[in-house]
């Protein structure tokens, strides 16, 4: 079977567009969650949407699982291969196709690096809003399959709030073209469905973004506390004090003092938490803003604050915060990265309860937080030769996620399911929810071909994980204590 | 304040075992809207409340019979609002139908659709199961977006019980200033100013005037008017409430109602049959009003030679399509994704399309 079909793919497609040795597909093994590896059966590579049609109907002909796969950053292996599976690489569909200044659109393959397009329209005086961490290498594509997130989406959304249309392949091959350059489309809201869909629903081969202008300038705060629990707060005041930062980002003592000595950014070393606020827009209203801002911070009990007093200065005062990963991940052999919503007021329980398990596990954490939406971050430092580690480590990530459902947020903020999170997904859903979700994706995909074995877990695997379900943030017995 | 949950399951079960079709009822302000309704009444606008509203989380939950009015009401003590500026068209709106018809202001271009701002939603399926969707944080992409997908579905997908609602403060000040401009010469305006950082928040033309909405701090205010030229418009508040409510005279008419939804700065070129009193043009270009008696094709045709679709807003032909057609393939999901909610087909049977 899989021979025939390799041996078609191999008429279909020119030699470097068909991997099928071993020390081809390494590189594919893997996404950005690296603690899980497969080997494909083959990758392909095709360069039009022919190719990419014709390579999916052969897959299903030949009943074999398709994994599209973009930059390969994603962080929950969603695009991680299984066995016998094709890989399906968008990384050739890596044009812009049209720029269009007065709609201010921009229609882009798939495979097109999401900084690549504020970077081709900047010109124009315009720019694409959402910026996942990874954005020099992450393509469009992926964000929308996993509806990516960044740093200024608290002001300007997530991706699906920034997408006009897409073209996606379903499983059958068939070309389906969802909007376009108008605000909406007729029929049911397919462009949102699509957005987190993770490839289980249909291979994306064009997106159409939004583009916005560029503001006129902006400026950061920095400030420094002495306490995480206050600095949590002061994150909540500069809500209610009516103002919508662009970007609103906290970092926890461990997690300041591994970014400064990477990047040298000039965060103090003996901080308990840092904020960093972002305004944007015009010079006026930033001005009158970022005062506000400042005010309020200080008023929450910061320590010191510092204002961006030039561009410059502001890429240093992210520096840190952007490099905080790499930065923590010099501290250990290796660190897990988790991904979970909570609402802002939950902070301090949460951090509290974390830094408990901390102790108790022996693995230290660092926190970078979206503080503004509630999305966290924290990172968890093991080493992955020591026996067993990797299971404990796994272990405290999934209690963390369970917790941020407990307390009313969720298992994932931007960086998908995946593979990663399936059984923390039979926390989030019942067995209703993920029915329906199971008869969605059944509605596109029936014989399961897409990027099975992700996302969404089968009902058997959540009953024989026997998991308590956690139904709308409370515990089943809410009376009885737990240890 | 009300729960109506158990009594509108039950009365969805009841449905789903006889096969009887639903009809979907909060504040009864839409029936006018999309295809003939049909089916047995069903009332969601006792199931009203407030479940949870925590404005620095930027999040409300409330019930879906809960009235646009008091939701609002309770917004403001907190200077906050929905930020997609949804039409009542009728003081008895729901939130729930607001929803289901993905109505947005003339905000919406600049600050995000009514689908934007769901975060979350617990519904009744055609079987009369409770599930529950999203939650109450932005950031959230567990599971599919079912939460999203049911805005704009006319609630042939489910009956919405409750909904979680991203919030946005309230507190700027507003003007609007008006400059002479036919359609051609107010679209390159709109579509030049939406370009620049300056904060406009609406943006309209009526063929002999456009109307920018500028909003933000006072100093941004000040500059933005200077920038634009034009005159200042006192009478801005009402005149964007009355074009949101359909109340400006443009809207008072005997012919149908065409909505067309096309891409912002797409030229404007009169349609055969028509004249440019028939037009208005809002959401900066991008969604145009047009009153006539022409037949949906024509008018969908033209629309689609513009980039983008066309509806029957009001009026027309009701027993016959009112939305744009959808090809083959995507008409085929829709069904199977219907199904795949509603197996026997009682909710809001035909109210998008014929056979959906």
């Amino acid at each position: 079977m899989s021979q025939s079909l390799l041996q078609e793919l191999a008429k279909l497609l020119p030699a470097a567009a068909l991997l099928t040795s071993k020390e081809a597909l390494k590189p594919y093994e893997c996404d950005g969650l690296s603690v899980y590896k497969g080997l494909p059966l083959a990758v392909v590579l095709p360069e039009t949407i022919e190719q990419a049609q014709a390579i999916i109907q052969l897959c299903k002909q030949h009943h074999t699982p398709i994994i599209a796969r973009g930059a390969g950053t994603g962080l929950a292996g969603g695009a991680m291969p299984t066995k016998g599976a094709v890989v399906l690489s968008l990384a050739k569909f890596n044009q812009i196709l049209d720029i269009d200044v007065e709609n201010r659109t921009a229609t882009v393959q798939p495979g097109v690096r999401n900084l690549a397009i504020s970077d081709a329209v900047a010109q124009h005086g315009l720019y694409y809003a959402p910026d996942p961490s990874s954005q020099i290498a992450c393509t469009i594509g992926g964000n929308v399959a996993e509806n990516s997130g960044g740093v200024h989406c608290l002001k300007y959304g997530l991706t699906v709030h920034n997408v006009l249309g897409v073209k996606f392949l379903t499983v059958d091959g068939e070309l389906i073209e969802l909007g376009g350059k108008a605000l909406d489309d007729a029929g049911y809201d397919l462009l949102a469905l699509m957005h987190g869909s993770e490839g289980l629903l249909g291979v994306m081969v064009e997106v159409t973004v939004k583009l916005l202008p560029a503001p006129e300038v902006a400026k950061v705060c920095l400030a420094i506390f002495d306490d995480i629990e206050k600095a949590g707060q002061a994150v909540c005041d500069i809500i209610a004090e009516g103002i919508v930062p662009a970007g609103l980002e906290m970092m926890d003592k461990l997690a300041i003092e591994a970014a400064e000595a990477y990047a040298k950014a000039g965060y103090p070393i003996d901080a308990q938490a840092i904020v960093l606020c972002e305004i944007d827009g015009t010079e006026d209203g930033v001005a009158e803003f970022i005062e506000k801002v400042e005010v309020v911070l200080t008023k929450g009990g910061a320590v010191e604050t510092r204002v961006s007093k030039s561009e410059a200065e502001r890429m240093q005062f992210w520096a840190g915060r952007k490099a905080a990963f790499p930065a923590v991940g010099r501290l250990a052999p290796d660190y897990y990265c988790m991904d979970g919503t909570i609402p802002k007021a939950k902070l301090a329980e949460v951090l509290k309860q974390i830094a408990l398990w901390s102790d108790e596990y022996g693995l230290p954490v660092a926190n970078v937080f979206h503080a503004g939406d509630g999305n966290m971050h924290p990172l968890i430092l093991y080493d992955a030769n020591k026996p067993g580690e990797l299971e404990q480590t796994e272990e405290f990530g999934k209690k963390i996620l369970e917790l941020c459902v407990q307390v009313g947020g969720t298992i994932t903020g931007e960086h998908g399911v995946g593979v990663e999170k399936l059984d923390s997904m039979c926390v989030q859903f019942g067995k209703l929810e993920l029915s329906q979700f199971l008869a969605m994706k059944d509605v596109f995909d029936d014989e399961g071909l897409l990027n099975p074995g992700k996302a969404v877990p089968t009902l058997h695997r959540c009953a024989e994980l026997g998991r308590m379900h956690v139904h709308n943030g409370q515990l089943p017995h809410p009376e009885l204590e737990r240890f | 304040m009300s729960d109506c949950s158990s009594a509108l399951q039950r009365q969805v079960q009841d449905a789903y075992h006889s096969g009887t079709a639903l009809n979907i009822i909060g504040g009864d302000s839409k029936s006018w809207y999309g295809r003939e309704p049909v089916g047995e009444a069903l009332h969601v606008g006792a199931h009203q409340g407030i479940i949870n509203y925590m404005p620095t989380e930027l999040v409300v939950t409330v019930r879906a019979g809960t009235k646009l009015s008091d939701i609002a009401d309770a917004l403001d003590k907190h200077q906050q609002r929905l930020p997609f500026d949804p039409p009542y068209f009728g003081e008895s709106a729901t939130i729930g139908g607001t929803v289901a018809c993905n109505f947005s202001g003339p905000r919406r271009p600049y600050a995000g659709s009514c689908r934007d701002f769901v975060l979350g939603c617990t519904m009744l399926n055609g079987k009369g199961e409770i599930l529950k969707f999203g939650g109450e944080v932005m950031k959230n992409v567990a599971g599919f977006d079912v939460s999203r997908l049911m805005a704009g579905s006319l609630g042939t997908l489910g009956v919405l019980l409750d909904i979680s609602l991203k919030t946005l403060p309230h507190r700027l000040a507003e003007q609007t200033v008006v400059i002479d401009a036919d359609f051609k010469q107010a679209i390159k305006l709109m579509n030049h100013w939406a370009g620049t950082p300056l904060p406009v928040t609406a943006m309209c033309a009526d063929g002999q005037t456009v109307y920018f909405r500028i909003c933000g701090a006072s100093s941004a205010v000040e500059r933005s008017r200077k920038e634009i030229g034009g005159t200042i418009f006192d009478d801005g508040k009402s005149f964007w409430k009355d074009l949101r409510e359909h109340q400006l005279s443009f809207f008072d008419t005997d012919k149908a109602l065409y909505r067309l939804s096309v891409p912002p700065a797409a030229a404007f070129e009169l349609l055969d049959g028509t004249q440019t009193s028939d037009w208005f043009i809002g959401w900066g270009g991008a969604q145009r009003w047009l009153t006539s008696d022409l037949p949906f094709e024509v008018v969908q045709r033209y629309a689609k030679k513009l980039g983008g679709h066309a509806r029957i807003m009001r009026g027309g032909n009701r027993s016959e399509e009112v939305f744009a057609p959808l090809s083959p393939a995507l008409m085929t999901l829709h069904k199977k994704l219907k199904h795949s909610f509603d197996p026997k087909g009682i909710l809001n049977p035909g109210r998008m399309y014929k056979d959906l």
